[in-house]
């Protein structure tokens, strides 16, 4: 190899530490040259390597009775969903590009997790996502905002796989550093999935879909570095996405893949063809011959390592069972797609790279990859100092406003409480025909599995106000409500991938933060039978003001059985009986009420007990297996009256309820206290019903009746839906009119 | 009937037309290649469907480069000799760049994608896609499109007014064409037209994403029972 060897000084520039420069020289037994170094730094990265989450991740339940492919076995997990089919879902950050460049930094993160997706053989059927944005006044949050969802639109609008929901908050920890986090969810044949795995000695490895181009080149190392000023400067490490190249990558590779002829493929994400060879040649224990020269560029002159680090998007590295070249390339011909040999598998494990027959790197596969060379750490932790701040609130202080209609028309306009329905009407939800929840909405989307009378339930929740006041308690609130709203739609919750969005790991007060957030999750998931199957973990999400709230967020994937099950949220019949499962707390703690009217004190994460959430959710599938009730919807942010608000609005209907006096009064319409659903039904049902919450042990409050449009409490007249409706629907469009 | 699919590279939705075409309408469906230079069995009582989605990734302008895949030259000719043909969202765009319907689809007036349950108002019943239809109720269908608002001059506006070739105009639940139930500007509150023959029809709804219970909505399966009913209609221009 003729190229120079290596500096400790640009191990430091690319992001390395000299201990693991010095790991490097060990590994080679020899110091590398800057090709080799490219290819070390971004597959030790954070991004790739996860070497500061990993010991913690591996303390997450991962196994149960459905999981067919678990955590970090293959590009996503894999569950059985009955009937010969499979679910393979996961979700991924691409916050650092959303932040820098919104629109491309969106779109890719939806085609990327899409094709984690199909990479597997998984036809993708649904994507959701998560996402955060700072305070909504800026003018900084409303031009990303709009370039975010026009990001996630363009992309899957045109790939042509339905959004059917997500989640969106708004809070100053965001302002610079936003979080973008994309979720796809796929179903395969049982037994018809490829692995990402490369096996066979004199098998041929080809690249197919996209050309090769600059863009991209150390995005993995850019995610793994905080935000600053000087960010905007690394814009070549945005890629840029085509969904119409993905759309044909999608039906060439589904297509690819009945021929039989395929034995591995994964496609390109973080730090291309490099981390493709190395994954899939570890994975099979075999190595690879890869000629940098044969892979279609989109310019010339492009340099080995740039060749090797591109994140260019919408490309698949494919093995190919020899002799069978032939049959592989008349499917990507078929529609128009690149598909080049550009290397073969060889034995032995070591990855050699070469242009124009110059031997460039030659790396072990094993050194490189997660589980094998790369380095694992465990960091500090310490209590945060504004956890003493949490402890001291106290609610006494608090007043109770006198006028609630006030606070009950302010929060139904409270962005973070408010219909997204500017946002969501950019996305294409019904394409595919498989999305039952457009015109019966229920906590949880609704997908049908055509041909069967099953249906996936899916879902992605995160309060991380919560999370922040107690990331134990809020990790397990975030699957909890997951779980909630997949059991309220009916379903049963089945698994669970998460994606983690922290600030810097080396700050010991985010990484106790961590720590505790993957306690609380993996408690919460063992308590409701909700393996992790995989997901993401972004670190670095701070910028000078600071570390962004700690966000796990939850998506998860429950299974109907049968699609006449699903039950929605929208009160349907003005007369019906209005009823309260779950308990009321006199709680008013990390209320949006109290971010709203009071300006936003630190208190403490709201009332829950997981026990208690267990045994409601238990109760709320018993009452609808029984067919008691006509709608159920479970109380978040805003609080009772909100939710209450909410399952009146879609029919123009109203309600009438009591509050109970023993509970302060803007505690019991807009408090936050956990593990409460809103059922309505008949007079002689309603008695059913308390008679199976009795036998859970939940409380069980009838609340008052549906009216026909007005709306009171306490004989109060609140006035007509109506004018709340107008208030909800219109909230955040305000906000975004284009001056 | 017949009904061939066309697929263009980037249609999205020709499986969902194919399933309500074929599973809930009971059709015969012959599934067509854009490279294909045949229309493979079908003949002018046949049907050809142009679906939804994003052909050629939208480039250049909707719909103006899969008129010159290769299978446009035999739909012209099928059309040419009074065979049907229906578009819908990118279809009905991919026909009137192929000249088959006049005018075109400009982008939406708020310049954003929007996908979401709108109102149909049935024009008229002279021709086969909208004869069985009633003129008094609003069909609920959903549109999803970025480059929605049809436009033509006034000039080709009158003829298609005279001639009954606007087929649906977007109109309130109750019925009522306004401009704030127009959700893309479309001149003349226009969501579907045909040409004067009216064998060709081109509509920016989508009746196969509400012709399903599990679904919630059945307005789109009147349209396409309407079709497969055949009344007579007034003889064309």
């Amino acid at each position: 190899m003729s190229e120079a060897l290596a500096t400790l000084e640009q191990a430091k520039q690319l992001g390395l530490l000299e201990e693991e420069f010095n790991k490097i020289k060990e590994i080679l037994g020899r110091t590398p040259n800057f090709t080799e170094l490219s290819i070390y730094s971004v597959m030790w990265s954070e991004h790739c390597s996860y070497k500061n989450s990993i010991t913690l991740l591996k303390t997450l339940p991962r196994k149960g009775a459905k999981m067919l492919v678990e955590a970090g076995e293959e590009n996503a997990g894999l569950i059985d969903i009955g009937d010969g089919l499979a679910c393979a879902f996961k979700i991924e950050s691409h916050n650092h590009p959303s932040a820098i460049e919104p629109y491309q930094g969106a779109a890719t993160g939806v085609g990327g997790i899409h094709r984690d997706i199909f990479t597997m053989g998984a036809r993708p059927i649904a994507s959701l996502n998560s996402l955060r944005f700072g305070n909504i006044n800026n003018k900084k949050t409303q031009h990303l905002m709009r370039g975010v969802v026009k990001g996630i639109g363009d992309y899957g609008n045109c790939f042509g796989v339905p959004t059917v929901a997500g989640e969106i908050y708004f809070e100053d920890c965001y302002n610079t550093n936003i979080l973008v986090n994309a979720m796809s969810v796929g179903v395969v044949k049982v037994g018809e999935t490829v692995s990402a795995i490369a096996e066979g000695a004199g098998n041929p490895v080809y690249i197919v879909g996209s050309a090769t181009g600059k863009d991209g080149i150390h995005g993995a190392s850019f995610a793994s570095g905080d935000l600053s000023e000087d960010s905007a400067e690394d814009l070549p490490s945005v890629q840029v996405g085509d969904p119409f190249q993905e759309k044909l990558l999608l039906e060439a590779t589904l297509e690819a893949i009945k021929t039989g002829a395929i034995v591995g493929m994964q496609d390109m994400g973080a730090a291309g063809i490099t981390c493709s060879t190395s994954e899939m040649s570890a994975k099979g224990k075999h190595g690879m011959k890869i000629f940098l020269d044969k892979v279609p560029t989109r310019q010339a002159h492009m340099k080995s390592w740039e060749i090797l680090l591109s994140e260019s998007q919408e490309r698949m590295l494919v093995v190919v069972e020899k002799g069978k070249e032939k049959i592989i390339e008349a499917v990507f011909d078929k529609w128009d797609l690149h598909c080049e040999i550009i290397g073969e598998v060889i034995d032995g494990e070591r990855l050699l790279y070469y242009m124009f027959d110059e031997l460039v790197a030659d790396v072990p596969a094993e050194s490189l990859v997660l589980g094998g060379g790369a380095p694992i750490y465990k960091r500090e932790i310490k209590e945060p100092e504004y956890i003493s701040a949490i402890k001291k609130f106290n609610a006494d202080k608090i007043n109770i406003p006198t006028d609630m209609i006030v606070v009950a028309k302010k929060l139904a306009a409270n962005v973070n409480i408010a219909s997204k329905k500017w946002i969501t009407v950019q996305y294409d939800s019904m394409v595919g025909l498989k999305n039952t929840s457009t015109n019966l909405p229920s906590d949880a989307a609704l997908i049908r599995i055509i041909g069967k009378n099953k249906a996936l339930a899916v879902t992605t929740d995160c309060n991380a106000k919560y999370v922040y006041a107690d990331p134990y308690i809020g990790a397990m609130i975030a699957v909890s409500e997951a779980a909630r709203n997949i059991v309220c739609s009916g379903a049963e919750p089945a698994a669970i991938t998460n994606c983690l969005n922290f600030g810097n790991p080396y700050n010991p007060e985010v990484y106790w933060q961590f720590t505790n957030a993957i306690k609380g999750m993996g408690d919460a998931c063992r308590k409701f039978d909700t393996p992790v199957t995989g997901g993401n973990v972004s670190f670095y999400n701070q910028s000078e003001e600071g570390p962004v709230y700690p966000t796990p967020t939850i998506g998860m994937v429950g299974i109907l059985d049968d699609h006449k099950n699903q039950m929605t949220l929208d009160f349907i019949h003005a007369g019906n009986v209005i009823v309260l499962i779950g308990k009321a707390t006199n709680d008013i703690a990390c209320s949006e009420y109290l971010k709203a009217v009071h300006n936003d004190p630190l208190s403490p994460a709201p009332y829950f007990n997981l026990d208690e959430e267990y045994n409601l959710q238990q109760a709320i599938k018993e009452i609808i297996k029984n067919k008691l009730i006509d709608s159920a919807h479970d109380v978040s942010e805003g609080g009772l009256f909100i939710t209450l608000l909410e399952s009146a609005m879609i029919n123009n209907l109203g309600f009438e309820i009591e509050t109970d006096k023993l509970i302060r009064k803007d505690a019991y319409l807009f408090g936050e206290g956990q593990s409460r659903v809103v059922v309505s039904t008949t007079a002689e049902k309603a008695f059913v019903i308390e008679n199976i919450c009795k036998e859970f042990s939940v409380p069980v409050n009838v609340l008052g009746r549906v009216t026909d449009g007005s709306i009171s409490v306490d004989s109060e007249d609140f006035g007509n839906i109506n004018t709340y409706k107008e208030i909800y629907d219109t909230a955040i469009g305000r906000y975004m009119i284009l001056l | 009937m017949k009904f061939g699919v066309v697929t263009f590279p980037g249609s999205n939705c020709d499986q969902d037309i194919i399933h309500v075409l074929r599973n809930v309408m009971g059709c015969e469906v012959i599934e067509l290649f854009h490279k294909e230079h045949a229309l493979g069995s079908l003949t002018t009582d046949d049907c050809v469907m142009l679906p939804g989605g994003f052909s050629y990734g939208d480039a250049l302008r909707t719909g103006s480069i899969a008129r010159f895949s290769p299978i446009m030259q035999a739909v012209l000719e099928h059309c040419n000799n009074g065979g049907y043909a229906w578009g819908i969202c990118n279809g009905f765009q991919i026909l009137c760049e192929a000249g088959l319907l006049p005018g075109v689809l400009l982008e939406n007036a708020n310049q954003q994608f929007i996908c979401k349950n709108i109102y149909l108002k049935t024009e008229n019943n002279a021709s086969r896609i909208n004869a069985t239809l009633s003129k008094n109720r609003g069909l609920k269908i959903p549109i999803a499109h970025g480059d929605g608002r049809f436009y033509c001059d006034d000039k080709t506006l009158r003829q298609l007014i005279a001639n009954d070739q606007i087929i649906f105009r977007y109109c309130d639940e109750n019925g009522n064409v306004t401009e704030a139930a127009n959700p893309n500007g479309a001149v003349y509150n226009i969501a579907g037209i045909c040409n004067a023959g009216r064998n060709v029809f081109g509509m920016m709804p989508h009746p196969e994403r509400a012709s399903e219970e599990i679904l919630g909505n059945t307005d789109g399966r009147l349209i396409f029972e309407s079709f497969l009913a055949n009344v007579n209609t007034p003889v064309p221009v």
